[in-house]
């Protein structure tokens, strides 16, 4: 749709137009604030914690261990070099059982799930207790870790 | 003259004064828009409709996805 909205513009005389052709749901895929009757809904990103462990792919598991084992979780998230791309998920038993000389990348799960941040928090708390999964990651729409969700924190 | 841009060019040309046109229907509008977005449906777009806009400044359109 928005692109003939600028070309009709453009005919009628608009210079420069540009057509924000990701569109409202790109902005709201990345947390960013909107306005309007439904701006105060209740989303996830409005309920994120960003206190997870993270580590990177070169990282030996003994040292991501000792940082999960003093965080409130068992599990870590792998971020790529940019320190924002997700890029995989050391899960419990990995990071129990797995060689501890062993660098995060060789043992993650990689391309976890995740949700956008706009997702209404009610449907994933319900999506969350159906499934028995006790938090979910969100990221924007290039991959950029946003943070976890947890169903203590959704109505 | 269009270009099709990402949002880090968007938000570059927010603060440079741009202004911004979501061209959904007024209902969408109405539930959620970008803030400080006017609302002019396609439907409705014409010499007329845009008569308050800024010539002299950079005009912005978006819908829900491009499509």
């Amino acid at each position: 749709m928005s692109p003939r909205a600028a070309c009709r513009l453009a005919a009628l005389g608009f210079i420069p137009v540009f057509d924000y052709v990701p569109g409202k749901v790109d902005w709201l895929a990345h947390n960013l604030p909107v306005e309007g009757t439904a701006a105060g809904a209740p989303t996830i990103g409005a309920r994120l914690r960003h206190d997870v462990a993270t580590t990177f792919l070169a990282e030996p598991v003994a040292a991501v261990r000792a940082r999960v084992a003093a965080s409130r979780y068992e599990f870590a998230l792998v971020l790529a070099a940019d320190q924002a791309t997700l890029l995989g998920r050391l899960r419990p038993s990995v990071l129990e059982n797995a060689d501890p000389d062993r660098q995060a990348g060789e043992v993650m799960e990689p391309g976890p799930s995740t949700l956008r941040p706009h997702e209404p928090a009610q449907a994933i708390a319900e999506r969350l207790a159906q499934r028995h999964l006790g938090y979910a990651i969100v990221t924007d729409p290039e991959g950029r870790l946003l943070g976890t969700v947890h169903p203590s924190d959704l109505p | 003259m269009i270009t099709p841009i990402a949002l880090p060019a968007l938000r570059t040309l927010l603060d440079e004064g741009a202004q911004l046109v979501e061209v959904l229907p007024a209902p969408e509008y109405d539930e959620m828009h970008l803030p400080g977005a006017v609302n002019i449906p396609l439907k409705t777009l014409d010499a007329t409709t845009t008569a308050g806009l800024d010539r002299s400044r950079p005009v912005i359109v978006y819908c829900w996805d491009g499509l």
